[in-house]
């Protein structure tokens, strides 16, 4: 583990809360992506 | 074969369905890459560990602007040539413009803390970022607002024209208004000439990450908002039929 | 266009027509102010200028989604986009008309409750210069606003988010005006831009503001 000095937690919690944003948006994205694909898919499906 | 052939919906989804495994592949690996490295580099003699923050807060930064002119020319290309991918693009943009502004604004309050000694400071760049916020909040909120899809594009679209004007109107306007407050108190960090090669290359991998990442989340939540709408169009036709 | 500024100006004050409305909820404000950050002189002088301008802009607000709703529900809304005037001409009659009946009375009665918020005598006249020239770009932005929500059910609140941050350069320079004014320095060069933007929304708005309100008639 590198050493992060005095300042360690001002750049873990930057780091941690940009991370958490970015997965965020990411997960969400996908999530409501696949899922629009799985409605269509259904629908196209049963006519 | 102009570039308006994508704005055909089935020959969108085709092309953006091809492309977007190895985008999902670039922009992980720079964007991981990009941070990664950052988080990796030496400390700086002044800032300590805390410039390793630069690596996130400056391409979210470059991006949260740039997001925005990227819906200004979706939302124009929709009002002149009425593609509705242009308009969905838009709409899809907006949430992770939004996002990009609140990472920018979160790494800020947290590196400020440190180094200025306080959370905020109304300095105009912070001061703009926020304005930024509250113009991609009403974008969103009036586009989840209005229920039929044409008009919401349309009215989103004038709201994103006005807002350019606005958002800028606002970044001189908040200038004038700081120096007005106390004079010559420059916080901002300008990157670029001064930085080191050291953090320059992990810089501008991240900055490539972050701009993948983008391209990657605008395509797929832009198929999703396609999806959605033939969903619905299947369904209206069949409550006709 | 007369018949219309007039039939605009007799429904707002008319029983039920929210008139005066703005200026006792601005008084409201300011008398809240005090009793929030104490009524010694030297807390409440500096902010005076910050809190009469929010207090006009707030208050702006309350009148904005009136602006077409009534006409939209009733369909002259629809009987006025297919008049003779230029849908822009309405909007910014619209607008003119919001501004007499609301922001008149406002800059009316600011120097009254610049008293209450012990705003130094020599600032009250770049007080009411500056809600003066500032003012009708509120109406404006607010009509402008009001187009785009008026088909909307819950339009309110969603109104005050869209119209609010495009209020901020109204804000910093007019409140700059006073705050210059009242430490006798020249105001000025806020009150060129405050002017510049007020003209620049006059004339170019009511197009978005018409066009928003096209695509809601639709």
């Amino acid at each position: 583990m590198i050493d992060l000095g005095k300042y360690a937690g001002t750049v873990l919690a930057a780091y941690g809360v940009s991370l958490l944003l970015l997965v965020g948006i990411v997960w969400q994205s996908w999530a409501a992506n696949a899922r629009a694909r799985r409605e269509l898919e259904k629908y196209e499906k049963n006519g | 074969m102009s570039i308006w052939e994508y704005a055909n919906p089935v020959k969108f989804m085709r092309v953006s369905g091809a492309v977007l495994p190895w985008l999902v592949i670039a922009a992980a690996v720079c964007t991981i890459g990009g941070i990664a490295w950052g988080f990796l580099t030496p400390e700086d003699y002044k800032q300590g560990s805390t410039v390793k923050i630069v690596f996130l807060h400056v391409p979210a930064a470059m991006m949260a602007i740039n997001i925005w002119v990227m819906m200004l020319i979706a939302s124009l290309i929709w009002l002149i040539r009425r593609h509705h991918v242009s308009a969905l693009a838009a709409k899809a943009a907006a949430p992770v413009g939004a996002v990009m502004t609140l990472i920018a604004l979160a790494t800020g309050a947290i590196w400020g803390q440190p180094m200025w000694g306080t959370w905020w400071e109304w300095d105009p760049r912070l001061t703009s970022f926020l304005i930024l916020l509250l113009f991609y909040i009403g974008y969103i909120a009036l586009w989840s607002a209005i229920e039929d899809a044409d008009s919401a594009a349309d009215l989103t679209g004038v709201l994103c024209l006005v807002g350019s004007v606005f958002a800028l109107l606002s970044r001189y306007a908040v200038l004038f208004w700081n120096q007005g407050l106390h004079q010559g108190a420059s916080l901002s960090v300008a990157p670029g000439e001064r930085m080191s090669e050291v953090y320059r290359y992990p810089l501008y991998l991240s900055m490539l990450g972050f701009l993948l990442l983008f391209l990657v989340l605008v395509l797929v939540r832009t198929r999703t908002e396609i999806r959605r709408r033939r969903l619905a169009a299947l369904q209206a036709r069949e409550m006709r039929a | 266009m007369i018949v219309l500024l007039k039939r605009d100006l007799a429904l707002a004050t008319r029983a039920g027509g929210g008139f005066g409305l703005a200026v006792a909820f601005f008084l409201i404000l300011c008398a809240m102010v005090p009793f929030g950050v104490g009524p010694e002189t030297s807390a409440l002088r500096p902010i005076a200028p910050g809190i009469l301008w929010v207090g006009a802009l707030l208050s702006c607000l309350l009148s904005l989604d009136r602006i077409f709703a009534l006409d939209y529900e009733d369909g002259s809304l629809d009987l006025l986009a297919t008049a003779p005037i230029p849908l822009e001409g309405v909007t910014a009659l619209k607008a003119l008309a919001h501004w007499i009946t609301t922001g008149l009375p406002l800059i009316a009665a600011a120097p009254v409750f610049g008293i209450l918020l012990h705003l130094p005598g020599q600032a009250t006249g770049w007080l009411i210069a500056s809600l003066l020239i500032g003012t009708p770009a509120l109406s404006m932005l607010g009509a402008f606003g009001a187009a785009i929500t008026v088909g909307l059910r819950r339009g309110g609140l969603l109104l005050s988010l869209l119209v609010l941050p495009l209020y901020i350069p109204t804000l910093i320079f007019g409140t700059e005006i006073i705050r210059r004014g009242a430490e006798g320095g020249d105001p000025t060069t806020p009150i060129l831009f405050l002017a510049g933007i007020t003209a620049g929304v006059m004339a170019l708005v009511p197009f978005a503001a018409a066009a928003a309100l096209r695509v809601n008639l639709r």
